[in-house]
Protein backbone atom coordinates (compact mmCIF):
# COMPACT_ATOMS: atom_id res chain seq x y z
CA UNK A 1 0.00 0.00 0.00
CA UNK A 2 1.12 3.42 -0.46
CA UNK A 3 1.03 6.09 2.01
CA UNK A 4 1.16 9.76 1.87
CA UNK A 5 3.01 11.28 4.74
CA UNK A 6 2.44 14.73 4.97
CA UNK A 7 4.31 16.57 7.40
CA UNK A 8 2.90 20.07 8.96
CA UNK A 9 5.01 22.33 11.65
CA UNK A 10 4.42 25.61 13.07
CA UNK A 11 7.10 27.48 11.07
CA UNK A 12 8.23 29.89 14.05
CA UNK A 13 8.64 26.75 16.15
CA UNK A 14 10.79 24.95 14.00
CA UNK A 15 14.28 25.11 14.24
CA UNK A 16 15.93 28.22 12.41
CA UNK A 17 18.40 28.65 9.63
CA UNK A 18 21.65 29.04 10.88
CA UNK A 19 21.35 27.53 14.27
CA UNK A 20 22.93 24.64 14.76
CA UNK A 21 19.09 23.03 15.40
CA UNK A 22 18.67 23.17 12.38
CA UNK A 23 21.74 21.37 11.01
CA UNK A 24 20.64 18.73 13.16
CA UNK A 25 17.37 18.45 11.73
CA UNK A 26 18.40 18.69 8.03
CA UNK A 27 21.05 15.87 8.66
CA UNK A 28 17.58 13.91 10.03
CA UNK A 29 15.75 14.29 6.82
CA UNK A 30 19.30 13.21 4.77
CA UNK A 31 19.14 10.32 6.91
CA UNK A 32 15.75 9.91 6.59
CA UNK A 33 15.40 9.49 2.72
CA UNK A 34 18.36 7.31 2.73
CA UNK A 35 16.77 4.75 5.15
CA UNK A 36 13.54 4.39 3.39
CA UNK A 37 15.10 3.89 -0.08
CA UNK A 38 17.80 1.30 1.63
CA UNK A 39 14.33 -0.06 3.04
CA UNK A 40 12.95 0.08 -0.18
CA UNK A 41 9.99 2.10 1.20
CA UNK A 42 10.25 5.59 -0.98
CA UNK A 43 8.07 6.21 -3.82
CA UNK A 44 8.43 10.15 -3.82
CA UNK A 45 9.44 12.87 -0.86
CA UNK A 46 9.77 17.01 -1.05
CA UNK A 47 10.48 19.89 0.80
CA UNK A 48 7.98 22.53 -0.03
CA UNK A 49 8.35 26.39 -0.29
CA UNK A 50 6.96 28.51 2.33
CA UNK A 51 3.28 28.50 2.92
CA UNK A 52 3.37 32.41 1.59
CA UNK A 53 4.29 31.06 -1.75
CA UNK A 54 1.04 29.21 -1.62
CA UNK A 55 -1.58 30.02 -4.27
CA UNK A 56 -5.00 28.17 -3.87
CA UNK A 57 -7.36 27.99 -6.79
CA UNK A 58 -10.75 27.13 -7.17
CA UNK A 59 -13.45 26.78 -10.24
CA UNK A 60 -16.86 28.07 -9.80
CA UNK A 61 -19.62 28.29 -12.67
CA UNK A 62 -16.23 28.19 -15.01
CA UNK A 63 -14.34 31.33 -13.88
CA UNK A 64 -11.11 30.40 -11.51
CA UNK A 65 -10.32 32.37 -8.89
CA UNK A 66 -6.75 32.33 -7.17
CA UNK A 67 -6.32 32.99 -4.13
CA UNK A 68 -3.24 33.94 -1.93
CA UNK A 69 -1.74 32.00 0.37
CA UNK A 70 -2.29 28.15 1.49
CA UNK A 71 -6.54 27.08 1.23
CA UNK A 72 -6.49 27.08 5.26
CA UNK A 73 -4.72 29.63 7.89
CA UNK A 74 -3.32 27.44 10.82
CA UNK A 75 -0.54 27.55 12.12
CA UNK A 76 0.80 24.37 11.12
CA UNK A 77 1.70 24.55 7.78
CA UNK A 78 2.43 22.14 5.18
CA UNK A 79 5.67 21.96 4.88
CA UNK A 80 6.78 18.73 3.06
CA UNK A 81 5.54 15.01 2.38
CA UNK A 82 6.88 11.58 1.41
CA UNK A 83 5.20 9.12 -0.22
CA UNK A 84 6.08 5.65 1.31
CA UNK A 85 5.15 2.03 0.44
CA UNK A 86 4.48 -0.04 3.11
CA UNK A 87 2.89 -3.19 4.33
CA UNK A 88 0.33 -1.89 6.54
CA UNK A 89 -0.59 1.23 8.89
CA UNK A 90 1.72 -0.02 11.32
CA UNK A 91 4.79 0.61 9.04
CA UNK A 92 3.64 3.32 8.03
CA UNK A 93 3.13 5.23 11.43
CA UNK A 94 6.82 3.53 12.47
CA UNK A 95 8.32 5.85 9.58
CA UNK A 96 6.29 8.64 10.39
CA UNK A 97 7.35 9.02 13.73
CA UNK A 98 11.06 8.55 12.49
CA UNK A 99 10.03 12.00 10.35
CA UNK A 100 12.62 15.12 12.35
CA UNK A 101 9.47 17.31 12.45
CA UNK A 102 7.59 14.93 14.32
CA UNK A 103 9.27 15.66 17.39
CA UNK A 104 7.64 19.08 16.79
CA UNK A 105 4.87 19.12 14.01
CA UNK A 106 2.67 16.76 12.97
CA UNK A 107 3.10 14.16 10.76
CA UNK A 108 -0.50 12.89 8.94
CA UNK A 109 -0.48 9.42 7.63
CA UNK A 110 -2.97 9.19 4.64
CA UNK A 111 -4.02 5.77 2.40
CA UNK A 112 -3.34 6.49 -1.26
CA UNK A 113 -6.87 5.91 -2.86
CA UNK A 114 -6.60 3.08 -5.12
CA UNK A 115 -8.91 2.77 -8.32
CA UNK A 116 -9.79 -0.38 -9.53
CA UNK B 1 -37.50 -32.40 15.03
CA UNK B 2 -37.50 -29.06 17.38
CA UNK B 3 -39.76 -26.58 17.69
CA UNK B 4 -38.93 -23.40 15.92
CA UNK B 5 -39.06 -21.01 19.31
CA UNK B 6 -36.78 -23.57 21.05
CA UNK B 7 -34.49 -23.81 17.81
CA UNK B 8 -34.24 -19.91 17.76
CA UNK B 9 -32.82 -19.81 20.95
CA UNK B 10 -30.00 -22.20 20.33
CA UNK B 11 -29.26 -20.76 17.15
CA UNK B 12 -29.65 -17.14 18.87
CA UNK B 13 -27.35 -18.72 21.92
CA UNK B 14 -24.54 -20.52 19.60
CA UNK B 15 -24.41 -16.72 18.00
CA UNK B 16 -23.58 -15.18 21.39
CA UNK B 17 -21.09 -17.85 22.55
CA UNK B 18 -19.36 -18.23 19.24
CA UNK B 19 -19.69 -15.03 17.13
CA UNK B 20 -16.08 -13.51 18.08
CA UNK B 21 -14.54 -16.29 17.42
CA UNK B 22 -16.33 -16.83 14.05
CA UNK B 23 -15.98 -13.63 12.88
CA UNK B 24 -12.45 -13.59 13.58
CA UNK B 25 -11.64 -16.53 11.69
CA UNK B 26 -14.04 -15.11 8.99
CA UNK B 27 -12.13 -12.09 8.47
CA UNK B 28 -8.91 -13.09 8.53
CA UNK B 29 -9.91 -15.23 5.28
CA UNK B 30 -11.78 -12.90 4.00
CA UNK B 31 -9.59 -9.64 4.93
CA UNK B 32 -12.33 -6.94 4.80
CA UNK B 33 -14.15 -6.51 8.18
CA UNK B 34 -17.67 -5.30 6.73
CA UNK B 35 -17.61 -7.83 4.00
CA UNK B 36 -17.23 -10.91 6.82
CA UNK B 37 -20.03 -9.53 9.06
CA UNK B 38 -22.47 -8.96 6.68
CA UNK B 39 -21.93 -12.20 5.07
CA UNK B 40 -22.19 -13.93 8.93
CA UNK B 41 -25.24 -12.31 9.31
CA UNK B 42 -26.52 -13.65 5.89
CA UNK B 43 -25.29 -17.11 7.17
CA UNK B 44 -27.33 -16.72 10.35
CA UNK B 45 -30.45 -15.60 8.45
CA UNK B 46 -29.37 -18.90 6.13
CA UNK B 47 -29.49 -20.59 9.50
CA UNK B 48 -32.95 -19.80 10.80
CA UNK B 49 -34.50 -20.85 7.42
CA UNK B 50 -32.45 -24.33 6.92
CA UNK B 51 -31.52 -25.97 10.37
CA UNK B 52 -35.76 -26.07 11.32
CA UNK B 53 -35.79 -28.33 8.27
CA UNK B 54 -32.72 -30.16 8.38
CA UNK B 55 -31.47 -30.03 11.88
CA UNK B 56 -28.96 -28.69 13.32
CA UNK B 57 -26.13 -29.49 11.87
CA UNK B 58 -22.92 -31.48 14.17
CA UNK B 59 -20.32 -28.48 13.74
CA UNK B 60 -22.63 -25.41 14.04
CA UNK B 61 -19.93 -22.79 13.90
CA UNK B 62 -18.17 -24.85 11.06
CA UNK B 63 -21.46 -25.03 9.36
CA UNK B 64 -22.17 -20.49 9.63
CA UNK B 65 -18.29 -20.58 8.66
CA UNK B 66 -18.75 -22.31 5.73
CA UNK B 67 -22.03 -20.83 4.64
CA UNK B 68 -20.66 -17.24 5.52
CA UNK B 69 -18.02 -17.93 3.11
CA UNK B 70 -20.06 -19.23 0.31
CA UNK B 71 -22.01 -15.98 0.49
CA UNK B 72 -18.87 -13.77 0.26
CA UNK B 73 -17.60 -15.57 -3.22
CA UNK B 74 -21.49 -14.63 -4.25
CA UNK B 75 -21.49 -11.41 -3.11
CA UNK B 76 -17.51 -10.62 -4.67
CA UNK B 77 -18.63 -12.18 -7.59
CA UNK B 78 -21.32 -10.19 -8.11
CA UNK B 79 -20.11 -7.08 -7.92
CA UNK B 80 -17.04 -8.05 -9.85
CA UNK B 81 -19.78 -8.57 -12.80
CA UNK B 82 -21.48 -5.14 -11.88
CA UNK B 83 -18.93 -3.18 -11.74
CA UNK B 84 -17.47 -5.13 -15.04
CA UNK B 85 -14.09 -5.50 -13.76
CA UNK B 86 -11.41 -8.48 -13.93
CA UNK B 87 -11.73 -10.08 -10.37
CA UNK B 88 -8.92 -11.87 -8.95
CA UNK B 89 -10.01 -14.91 -9.98
CA UNK B 90 -7.20 -17.01 -8.13
CA UNK B 91 -8.40 -15.66 -4.86
CA UNK B 92 -11.83 -16.33 -5.55
CA UNK B 93 -10.91 -20.21 -6.10
CA UNK B 94 -8.48 -20.18 -3.59
CA UNK B 95 -11.75 -18.86 -1.15
CA UNK B 96 -13.46 -21.36 -2.23
CA UNK B 97 -11.21 -24.40 -1.79
CA UNK B 98 -10.33 -23.40 1.42
CA UNK B 99 -14.64 -23.23 2.37
CA UNK B 100 -14.26 -27.03 1.03
CA UNK B 101 -11.32 -27.90 2.57
CA UNK B 102 -12.90 -27.13 6.09
CA UNK B 103 -16.42 -28.59 5.81
CA UNK B 104 -15.51 -31.49 7.66
CA UNK B 105 -12.97 -30.34 10.40
CA UNK B 106 -15.31 -28.65 12.35
CA UNK B 107 -12.41 -26.85 14.14
CA UNK B 108 -11.99 -23.14 13.99
CA UNK B 109 -8.81 -21.43 13.73
CA UNK B 110 -8.75 -18.84 16.59
CA UNK B 111 -8.07 -15.25 15.11
CA UNK B 112 -10.01 -13.61 17.95
CA UNK B 113 -6.61 -12.25 19.37
CA UNK B 114 -5.64 -10.65 15.87
CA UNK B 115 -9.46 -9.10 16.06
CA UNK B 116 -8.80 -7.29 19.50
CA UNK B 117 -5.74 -6.01 18.17
CA UNK B 118 -7.24 -4.31 14.99
CA UNK B 119 -10.63 -3.37 17.30
CA UNK B 120 -8.13 -1.57 19.90
CA UNK B 121 -5.42 -0.21 17.14
CA UNK B 122 -4.05 3.44 18.61
CA UNK B 123 -5.61 4.86 15.42
CA UNK B 124 -8.96 4.87 16.03
CA UNK B 125 -10.27 7.00 18.92
CA UNK B 126 -11.24 5.66 22.07
CA UNK B 127 -14.75 5.49 22.16
CA UNK B 128 -14.56 3.55 18.27
CA UNK B 129 -12.44 1.13 19.82
CA UNK B 130 -14.81 0.59 23.12
CA UNK B 131 -17.64 0.34 20.50
CA UNK B 132 -15.47 -2.34 17.94
CA UNK B 133 -14.43 -4.76 20.71
CA UNK B 134 -17.71 -4.78 22.23
CA UNK B 135 -19.24 -5.60 19.05
CA UNK B 136 -16.66 -8.01 17.19
CA UNK B 137 -15.83 -10.08 20.14
CA UNK B 138 -18.25 -9.20 22.69
CA UNK B 139 -22.05 -10.48 22.61
CA UNK B 140 -23.65 -7.06 22.51
CA UNK B 141 -25.56 -5.74 19.32
CA UNK B 142 -25.17 -2.55 17.68
CA UNK B 143 -28.69 -1.66 19.88
CA UNK B 144 -26.74 -3.07 23.18
CA UNK B 145 -23.60 -0.74 22.50
CA UNK B 146 -25.59 2.22 21.44
CA UNK B 147 -27.36 2.13 24.77
CA UNK B 148 -24.75 1.77 27.36
CA UNK B 149 -23.54 4.89 25.86
CA UNK B 150 -26.34 6.67 25.72
CA UNK B 151 -25.99 7.10 21.88
CA UNK B 152 -28.29 7.15 19.32
CA UNK B 153 -28.59 3.79 17.43
CA UNK B 154 -27.81 5.18 14.23
CA UNK B 155 -24.99 7.27 15.19
CA UNK B 156 -23.14 4.22 16.95
CA UNK B 157 -23.91 2.20 13.58
CA UNK B 158 -22.40 4.46 11.38
CA UNK B 159 -19.43 4.84 14.31
CA UNK B 160 -18.73 1.57 13.51
CA UNK B 161 -19.36 1.34 9.55
CA UNK B 162 -16.56 4.00 9.55
CA UNK B 163 -14.43 2.54 11.82
CA UNK B 164 -14.47 -0.82 9.71
CA UNK B 165 -14.00 1.16 6.48
CA UNK B 166 -10.85 3.24 7.90
CA UNK B 167 -9.57 -0.53 9.54
CA UNK B 168 -9.39 -1.35 5.53
CA UNK B 169 -8.45 1.63 3.73
CA UNK B 170 -5.40 2.50 6.29
CA UNK B 171 -4.50 -0.86 6.24
CA UNK B 172 -4.70 -1.31 9.86
CA UNK B 173 -3.03 -4.67 10.05
CA UNK B 174 -4.62 -7.76 11.26
CA UNK B 175 -2.29 -9.44 12.75
CA UNK B 176 -0.82 -9.88 16.22
CA UNK B 177 1.45 -7.23 16.39
CA UNK B 178 5.92 -7.97 16.13
CA UNK B 179 7.74 -7.69 19.70
CA UNK B 180 8.64 -4.22 18.96
CA UNK B 181 4.93 -3.00 19.21
CA UNK B 182 3.60 -5.75 21.09
CA UNK B 183 3.84 -3.87 24.84
CA UNK B 184 2.11 -0.73 23.98
CA UNK B 185 -0.66 -2.82 22.06
CA UNK B 186 -1.30 -4.51 24.99
CA UNK B 187 -0.76 -1.68 27.29
CA UNK B 188 -3.78 -0.26 24.06
CA UNK B 189 -6.08 -3.42 24.44
CA UNK B 190 -5.88 -3.75 28.43
CA UNK B 191 -7.10 0.13 28.79
CA UNK B 192 -9.73 -0.80 26.34
CA UNK B 193 -11.20 -3.93 28.19
CA UNK B 194 -10.54 -1.82 31.78
CA UNK B 195 -13.02 1.22 30.32
CA UNK B 196 -15.46 -1.15 29.93
CA UNK B 197 -15.66 -2.33 33.17
CA UNK B 198 -15.59 1.10 34.64
CA UNK B 199 -18.43 2.23 32.65
CA UNK B 200 -20.54 -0.63 33.32
CA UNK B 201 -18.89 -0.51 37.28
CA UNK B 202 -18.55 3.45 38.25
CA UNK B 203 -22.59 3.53 36.21
CA UNK B 204 -22.17 7.14 35.81
CA UNK B 205 -24.93 6.75 33.68
CA UNK B 206 -27.65 4.61 31.64
CA UNK B 207 -29.49 1.56 32.64
CA UNK B 208 -28.25 -0.21 35.50
CA UNK B 209 -28.31 -3.78 33.80
CA UNK B 210 -26.93 -3.17 30.56
CA UNK B 211 -24.12 -1.63 32.76
CA UNK B 212 -23.45 -4.83 34.74
CA UNK B 213 -23.41 -6.24 31.19
CA UNK B 214 -20.52 -4.45 30.47
CA UNK B 215 -18.58 -5.11 33.13
CA UNK B 216 -19.33 -8.63 32.86
CA UNK B 217 -17.93 -8.75 29.27
CA UNK B 218 -15.31 -6.89 29.92
CA UNK B 219 -13.91 -9.97 32.46
CA UNK B 220 -15.03 -12.32 29.54
CA UNK B 221 -13.09 -10.28 26.99
CA UNK B 222 -10.08 -10.17 29.57
CA UNK B 223 -10.33 -14.14 29.92
CA UNK B 224 -10.65 -14.50 26.18
CA UNK B 225 -7.11 -12.47 26.02
CA UNK B 226 -5.50 -14.34 29.19
CA UNK B 227 -5.91 -17.47 27.33
CA UNK B 228 -4.55 -16.70 24.25
CA UNK B 229 -1.22 -15.16 26.01
CA UNK B 230 -0.81 -16.73 28.85
CA UNK B 231 2.59 -15.10 29.38
CA UNK B 232 1.87 -11.58 29.58
CA UNK B 233 0.95 -11.39 33.57
CA UNK B 234 -0.89 -7.68 33.15
CA UNK B 235 -3.82 -9.49 31.75
CA UNK B 236 -4.03 -11.61 34.52
CA UNK B 237 -3.49 -8.70 36.87
CA UNK B 238 -6.05 -6.77 35.28
CA UNK B 239 -8.58 -9.84 35.74
CA UNK B 240 -8.18 -9.99 38.75
CA UNK B 241 -8.24 -6.17 39.28
CA UNK B 242 -11.82 -6.52 37.58
CA UNK B 243 -12.41 -9.38 39.63
CA UNK B 244 -11.85 -8.46 43.33
CA UNK B 245 -13.45 -4.64 42.67
CA UNK B 246 -16.54 -7.12 40.94
CA UNK B 247 -16.99 -8.80 43.93
CA UNK B 248 -17.77 -5.69 45.58
CA UNK B 249 -20.60 -4.77 43.16
CA UNK B 250 -23.63 -5.49 45.78
CA UNK B 251 -22.26 -4.26 48.79
CA UNK B 252 -21.21 -0.53 46.70
CA UNK B 253 -24.90 0.47 46.35
CA UNK B 254 -26.99 0.82 48.80
CA UNK B 255 -31.22 -0.12 48.20
CA UNK B 256 -31.63 3.83 47.64
CA UNK B 257 -28.98 3.86 45.39
CA UNK B 258 -26.41 5.22 46.95
CA UNK B 259 -23.14 4.80 46.66
CA UNK B 260 -21.50 2.83 49.69
CA UNK B 261 -17.51 3.38 50.20
CA UNK B 262 -15.71 0.53 51.26
CA UNK B 263 -15.17 1.93 54.97
CA UNK B 264 -18.97 1.07 55.59
CA UNK B 265 -19.83 -1.77 52.78
CA UNK B 266 -21.32 -4.68 54.32
CA UNK B 267 -18.62 -7.13 53.75
CA UNK B 268 -20.14 -10.60 54.03
CA UNK B 269 -22.43 -9.62 50.80
CA UNK B 270 -18.94 -9.49 49.11
CA UNK B 271 -19.28 -12.26 46.12
CA UNK B 272 -16.57 -15.24 47.89
CA UNK B 273 -16.07 -16.84 44.40
CA UNK B 274 -14.97 -13.47 42.35
CA UNK B 275 -12.61 -12.98 45.42
CA UNK B 276 -10.75 -16.83 45.52
CA UNK B 277 -10.40 -16.33 41.81
CA UNK B 278 -9.20 -12.72 41.65
CA UNK B 279 -6.47 -13.87 44.89
CA UNK B 280 -5.95 -17.03 42.88
CA UNK B 281 -5.02 -15.27 39.90
CA UNK B 282 -2.57 -12.69 41.93
CA UNK B 283 -0.78 -15.34 43.81
CA UNK B 284 0.29 -17.16 40.73
CA UNK B 285 1.73 -14.27 38.88
CA UNK B 286 2.64 -11.88 41.52
CA UNK B 287 5.91 -13.71 42.59
CA UNK B 288 7.25 -13.46 38.95
CA UNK B 289 9.91 -10.74 37.57
CA UNK B 290 8.13 -7.59 36.01
CA UNK B 291 5.06 -6.08 37.83
CA UNK B 292 2.80 -4.13 36.17
CA UNK B 293 0.39 -1.44 37.48
CA UNK B 294 -2.57 -3.84 36.97
CA UNK B 295 -0.81 -6.37 38.91
CA UNK B 296 -0.09 -4.18 41.90
CA UNK B 297 -3.37 -2.33 42.20
CA UNK B 298 -5.32 -5.74 41.87
CA UNK B 299 -2.74 -6.73 44.88
CA UNK B 300 -4.41 -3.57 46.81
CA UNK B 301 -7.61 -4.45 46.41
CA UNK B 302 -6.86 -8.14 47.54
CA UNK B 303 -5.50 -6.49 51.23
CA UNK B 304 -8.86 -5.18 51.55
CA UNK B 305 -10.62 -8.36 49.95
CA UNK B 306 -8.70 -10.12 52.85
CA UNK B 307 -9.56 -8.12 55.91
CA UNK B 308 -12.63 -8.80 58.22
CA UNK B 309 -13.20 -5.14 58.41
CA UNK B 310 -11.74 -1.67 57.73
CA UNK B 311 -9.95 -1.28 61.01
CA UNK B 312 -8.34 -4.20 60.58
CA UNK B 313 -7.41 -4.19 57.06
CA UNK B 314 -3.43 -4.32 56.92
CA UNK B 315 -2.75 -0.26 56.14
CA UNK B 316 1.32 -0.32 56.02
CA UNK B 317 1.14 -3.00 53.32
CA UNK B 318 -1.24 -0.78 51.29
CA UNK B 319 0.86 2.39 51.80
CA UNK B 320 3.62 0.23 50.59
CA UNK B 321 1.81 -1.19 47.79
CA UNK B 322 0.81 2.31 46.51
CA UNK B 323 4.89 3.19 46.68
CA UNK B 324 5.55 0.50 44.37
CA UNK B 325 2.69 1.49 42.04
CA UNK B 326 3.66 5.62 42.03
CA UNK B 327 7.45 4.12 41.14
CA UNK B 328 5.88 2.22 38.22
CA UNK B 329 3.54 4.61 36.99
CA UNK B 330 3.32 7.43 38.66
CA UNK B 331 -0.03 10.14 39.45
CA UNK B 332 -1.71 12.62 41.27
CA UNK B 333 -4.56 10.23 42.40
CA UNK B 334 -2.12 7.16 43.38
CA UNK B 335 -0.35 9.48 45.67
CA UNK B 336 -3.86 10.96 47.00
CA UNK B 337 -4.65 7.04 47.92
CA UNK B 338 -1.65 6.58 49.41
CA UNK B 339 -2.22 9.83 51.59
CA UNK B 340 -5.01 8.32 53.03
CA UNK B 341 -3.71 4.89 53.54
CA UNK B 342 -1.10 7.14 55.39
CA UNK B 343 -3.64 8.20 57.87
CA UNK B 344 -4.87 5.31 58.84
CA UNK B 345 -1.03 3.31 58.87
CA UNK B 346 0.62 6.36 60.67
CA UNK B 347 -0.97 9.60 61.22
CA UNK B 348 -3.93 11.96 59.57
CA UNK B 349 -1.39 14.88 59.94
CA UNK B 350 1.40 12.82 57.88
CA UNK B 351 -1.65 12.00 55.33
CA UNK B 352 -2.44 15.72 55.31
CA UNK B 353 1.36 16.65 54.87
CA UNK B 354 1.99 14.64 52.14
CA UNK B 355 -1.11 15.70 50.27
CA UNK B 356 -0.23 19.04 50.20
CA UNK B 357 3.01 18.25 49.02
CA UNK B 358 1.41 16.35 46.22
CA UNK B 359 -0.67 19.17 45.52
CA UNK B 360 1.90 22.02 45.52
CA UNK B 361 2.06 22.80 42.56
CA UNK B 362 -1.41 23.84 41.94
CA UNK B 363 -2.31 20.88 39.40
CA UNK B 364 -4.86 19.51 41.48
CA UNK B 365 -6.60 23.04 42.13
CA UNK B 366 -9.53 21.72 40.28
CA UNK B 367 -9.16 17.82 40.91
CA UNK B 368 -12.50 16.48 42.62
CA UNK B 369 -10.66 13.71 44.51
CA UNK B 370 -7.98 16.13 45.96
CA UNK B 371 -10.66 18.26 47.78
CA UNK B 372 -12.53 15.07 48.69
CA UNK B 373 -9.22 13.71 50.33
CA UNK B 374 -8.30 16.88 51.92
CA UNK B 375 -11.78 17.42 53.36
CA UNK B 376 -11.87 13.72 54.85
CA UNK B 377 -8.57 14.06 55.96
CA UNK B 378 -9.21 17.49 58.12
CA UNK B 379 -12.88 16.33 59.53
CA UNK B 380 -10.86 13.78 60.96
CA UNK B 381 -8.18 16.05 62.37
CA UNK B 382 -10.87 17.91 63.64
CA UNK B 383 -10.52 21.09 61.66
CA UNK B 384 -14.71 21.11 60.71
CA UNK B 385 -14.56 24.47 58.76
CA UNK B 386 -11.36 24.41 56.87
CA UNK B 387 -12.98 20.61 55.56
CA UNK B 388 -16.45 22.44 54.61
CA UNK B 389 -14.65 24.26 52.28
CA UNK B 390 -13.04 21.12 50.65
CA UNK B 391 -16.01 19.33 50.47
CA UNK B 392 -18.36 21.91 48.68
CA UNK B 393 -14.75 22.50 46.14
CA UNK B 394 -15.44 18.99 45.43
CA UNK B 395 -19.03 19.32 45.37
CA UNK B 396 -18.65 21.72 42.79
CA UNK B 397 -16.02 19.51 40.68
CA UNK B 398 -18.12 16.37 40.64
CA UNK B 399 -19.64 15.08 37.33
CA UNK B 400 -21.21 12.30 38.89
CA UNK B 401 -25.09 12.24 41.02
CA UNK B 402 -24.29 9.83 43.00
CA UNK B 403 -20.55 10.59 43.94
CA UNK B 404 -21.99 13.85 44.26
CA UNK B 405 -24.85 12.81 46.67
CA UNK B 406 -22.23 10.77 48.42
CA UNK B 407 -20.28 13.95 49.09
CA UNK B 408 -22.96 16.13 50.40
CA UNK B 409 -23.57 13.44 52.71
CA UNK B 410 -20.01 13.67 54.31
CA UNK B 411 -20.66 17.28 54.02
CA UNK B 412 -23.90 17.43 56.45
CA UNK B 413 -22.50 14.87 58.79
CA UNK B 414 -19.42 17.34 58.94
CA UNK B 415 -21.33 20.47 59.34
CA UNK B 416 -23.98 19.46 62.14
Amino acid sequence: MQYMLLIYADPNVQPQPGTPEFGTMMKGYADFSQHVQDDGKFVAGNALEDAPTATTVSVRGGETTLTDGPFAETKEHLGGYYLLDCTDLDEAVKYAAMIPSATHGRVEVRPVMVFD
Amino acid sequence: MLPLHSLQSIIQQLVREEWGRILASLIKTLGDFQLAEDCLQDAIVTAMDRWPKNGVPDTPAAWLITTARRKAIDRLRREASFAAKELDIAYLNDLEQRAEGEDESGTIPDKRLEMLFTCCHPALDEKTRIALTLRALGRLTTEEIAAAFLDRTDAMAQRLVRAKKKISLAGIPYEIPGEDILPDRIVSVLKVIYLIFNEGYSATTGEALTRTDLSEEAIRLARIMWSLLPEEREIGGLLSLMLLHDSRRRARLSAEGHMVPLEDQNRTIWNKGRITEGISILKDILPKPKTGPYQVQAAISAVHSESQSWEETDWPQIVALYDLLHRIEPSPIVRINQAIAVSYAHSVDEALAMLDDTASDGALDRYQPYHAARADLLSRSGNAQAAIENFETAIQLSGNTRERAFLEKKLRNCSS
